[in-house]
This record gives C-alpha cells, structure tokens and sequence, in this order.
C-alpha cells in the first residue's frame, strides 16, 4: 500500500515538476477563473458525491465530507 | 477636463491632510473621509438551492443478509443562504447558513423486521453554518463551520476548521481542513434479535420508522477525526492542478445492528466490523481549456484503508460552451475497488469469524457512472429574471457490477 502511495505521489509530484508554472498576470488569468474551470465540485454534483460515499466504500479527497449521515439504506 | 478630475481622484488622503491644494479644475466645497467607504453591512450575496431525484435497484441488500430488493427512492434537497459584509480591516466575511431535508423510501427497510412489517420510509434533516473571514492583502482565509444530521436511525454532529493561503504571486493556493463527526448509532436490531428492553408498550416488536417514540433503543457513538490538504497552481493560461489528500480515522461502532449476515451453517447474526478504521485517499484534478470552447476536468483518486480495500477512482467532464453563457457538460466516472477482508456474500462466513459483514459497499467491484449536465448563466439572469444567475440541470446513470443500477438528477438554482 505505501508502494503505491509513494509511485502516485512521486507521479503528481513529477506532473507538477515537467509543467513550467508560469507567472501569470491577472489579465492572463481570464479562462482560469471561467467557472467552468473551477477546481472543484460542482453545486449541483452535490448529492451524487453522498450516494457514491454510501454506494461505495472509497471516500474523500473530493474535498466532501469525510463523515456524517448514515444512507445505510 | 475627464484626465484632470481623474488625477485629483488619485491624490493621496495625505495631500488632504496636508491642507494642499490638489491638482484639479475647482475644489470640492465639502471633502470628507471617505476612507471606509467599503465597510459594508451584513447582505445576502447568494442564495443556492439543489435538489435531486435518486432511485436504485438491485438484489444484494444488507438489511437482507446480501440478497433481497435494494430499491431506494430519495428526495433530497438542500438550500444555503451567503450572508457577506466587510469588517472594519476590510476583510470580506461570509456566513454561509445551510438546510437539507431527504424523504427516502427504502424496501429492504421494511425487513429490518423479519416480516416486513417495518416502515420503509424516512427522513432526514441537517441544518450547517460556516463562517469564512478573507484576507485579500495577505492571500488567506480562515473559517469555523458546524453541521448537524439527523435520522430516525442515526444522529450526526460535526465541526471544521479551515485554512488557506495563496502563494506570493497568487497563483498557487495551499488549503487545510480539520474535521470532526461526533455521531450517535441507534442501536435497532432485526426483530429477531431485538432485545426485549426495547420492545414497545404493546409488548410488539422492532417498529423501524414508526416514529420510535414509544420505544427505548440505546445507542453507540461513532467519532470521524479528518485532516483534509490540497495545494492549487496555475500552470499557465489554460492549465490548473490541484492535489489532494485526506487522513482519515474512525472509531466506535463501525458496523449497522440491523444489517444481518447468514453463515455457511445456515445460522443467522448481525454484522460486525472492527471498532477503528483508518483511510487514506490521495487525487488530483486537471482542467485544461482546450480552444475557446471547451474545458476539460478531470480527477483521479486513489484510496487505501486497514479493512483491506484499495480502490481507483478516474473521471473526466467535458463542458462544451455553446454560447459563453450556456454550456454542455459530458461526463463519465469510472471507479473500482477490492473486497474488505471482512467481506462474504450470503451464507459464506464461516462462524468462527471474529468480523463479517455482508454489505455489498465492501464487497469487489466495479462501477460507471456518466451522463450529461447543462448550464446556463446569462448576464441577465436565467429566462431574464434577473435574480436567477445560474441554472444547473444534470442527469446521471451509475451501475455496479453487484448488478446494482442508479439514476440521478439533480437541479441547482443559484439566486443573486
């Protein structure tokens, strides 16, 4: 399990490395902030994200709850 | 004339101190301190309202031991009010004031009695706030939150702590979240199992959804301590990252009392589970503006945790911008995982088992979900009602390879 944690670790970490950040104006940043390119959940997204944390035993990291409610049904 | 004004708009407050004459046309006859001129009073900012139609089916309930009807209907809808002001040191602050309120109906409920007698209806509530304070000078935010569910079976209440802070040049953003889910489990069996303490006045039995006012379960705690990281960076004018990761732990009473397991002596029980579980998810998101039209999102996680389950999550959303304001959206999630180590389908555990479970969440599989989401967010508000900016309608089919199907819709309304 810490074999692969470090190998997609180490995978991210090389994502980020081979990707020259660039120094972004504000004016540069006019497709980043579209709000399609939110980095994250969308709104409406919100009850997919609970049925699948009862449907399946992975959770988190989606920054979601991590905890809270039952949906045992 | 236009040049001139504006440059006596830009002389510092000092020059006016000083008693100078600023550089302009004529003097205004009154000049007054405006300097918190920001400073706002508390107003609603944003009204959001989501609300989903979910309905499933399949054959591998854990009311039922993993086999039997997993046909589930809910109702869930939600609505959060932003309330925002400015504080004396310019800080913009947010109080986010949240309520849901679910209405399920459940057929493998009605067999937590073993007639099927019980109710398979129910409900839930939970009300949330969340206070952010934002720094702009400095690139940081810090808030508090609280949350609170509430279910005829099970009782919830959790508090956040978070944190962010922008890198020097604004395109890197680290955040932190600690949370914690303080829960109470009600301690209902299936009928046959029950207790005679928690039979009713009438001297009846298991009465699941019927109100339980008249009855006297006990109940379990169960404790969620999370630390939840992420780290965003603007990679260039098109693409943006971010990694993720929680550390999870859970301890108390891990496993439902109503969920019943049939071992290979034909003999049946209730499901137990370890009393602490530990987890561990790590992911990413890439979105990539491709052109001027299309933006491609996508995630991938990885999780791991001490009851034997490795499992892979990959999705991607493709929004298509049909006008600037109106877009498409595609997607397809695909995800995976390992069986627990504690898992069995019906009549396969051995009674000698010290854990066993026959919940099909733990069990090895597969499952696809994908659909199609549409927005609109006209500049003068959705169908020109002005107050209605955003429009989300997203419809979803999810299927496991337990045979278990799903579909969703949902709708997000976001009122300014």
């Amino acid at each position: 399990m810490i074999k692969r944690l470090v190998n997609v670790t180490m995978c991210l970490a090389l994502l980020l490395s081979v990707s020259s950040c660039v120094h972004l104006k504000e004016y540069q940043k006019s497709r980043l902030n579209d709000s399609e390119m939110v980095l994250g959940n969308r709104k409406v997204e919100k009850n997919e994200l609970n049925f699948e944390s009862y449907r399946e035993a992975a959770s988190g990291a989606n920054a979601g709850k991590t905890g809270g409610g039952c949906g045992c049904n | 004339m236009l040049c001139r004004v504006n440059a006596w708009a830009q002389v510092s407050n000092n020059s006016l101190a000083e008693n100078k004459t600023p550089f302009t046309v004529s003097s205004p006859a009154n000049v007054t301190d405006t300097s918190d001129y920001k400073l706002r009073k508390i107003h609603v900012d944003e009204v959001d309202f989501v609300s989903s139609y979910y309905n499933q089916n399949g054959d591998h309930s854990a009311v039922t031991g993993g086999i039997g009807t997993e046909a589930v209907t809910d109702v869930a809808n939600s609505l959060t009010l932003n309330l925002v002001w400015l504080n004396k040191a310019q800080n913009k602050n947010t109080l986010a004031v949240g309520l849901g309120f679910d209405y399920h109906t459940a057929a493998s409920q009605a067999f937590v009695s073993k007639t099927g007698a019980s109710s398979p209806t129910g409900t839930r509530i939970y009300p949330s706030v969340d206070w952010t304070v934002e720094n702009d000078k400095k690139g940081n935010t810090f808030g508090l939150g609280a949350y609170y569910s509430g279910e005829f079976n099970y009782q919830s209440l959790g508090a956040n702590l978070h944190f962010s802070q922008k890198t020097t040049d604004k395109n890197g953003e680290f955040s932190a979240k600690l949370q914690g889910y303080f829960d109470k489990v009600t301690l209902i069996y299936p009928s046959e199992f029950e207790p005679a303490s928690t039979t009713d006045f009438n001297g009846n039995g298991n009465g699941y959804g019927d109100g339980g006012s008249h009855h006297n379960y006990g109940s379990s705690p169960r404790t969620t301590l999370s630390a939840s990281f992420s780290y965003s960076q603007m990679i260039n004018s098109r693409l943006q990252i971010m990694l993720l990761g929680d550390v999870v732990t859970q301890h108390g009473f891990l496993s439902l009392p109503f969920h019943r397991v049939y071992f290979n002596n034909g003999k049946d029980t209730i499901e137990r589970l370890p009393s602490s579980r530990f987890k561990l998810p790590v992911g990413a998101r890439l979105n990539y503006f491709l052109g001027d039209n299309i933006i491609i999102r996508t995630y991938y996680r990885y999780y791991a945790d001490n009851w034997g389950i490795r499992s892979n999550t990959a999705g991607i959303e493709v929004p298509y911008k049909i006008t600037p304001f109106f877009s498409i959206s595609p997607f397809y999630r695909y995800y995976n995982q390992s069986a627990s180590k504690y898992f069995a389908p019906y009549e396969e555990h051995a009674p000698t088992e010290e854990y066993f479970t026959s919940n099909y969440e733990y069990a090895k599989f597969e499952s696809s979900f994908y659909g199609v989401g549409f927005r609109l967010a006209p500049p003068n508000g959705v169908f020109g009602w002005q107050g209605l900016h955003e429009l989300e309608i997203r419809y979803g089919h999810y299927t496991q390879t337990t045979d278990l199907a799903s579909n969703v819709v949902s709708i997000s309304l976001g009122f300014k």
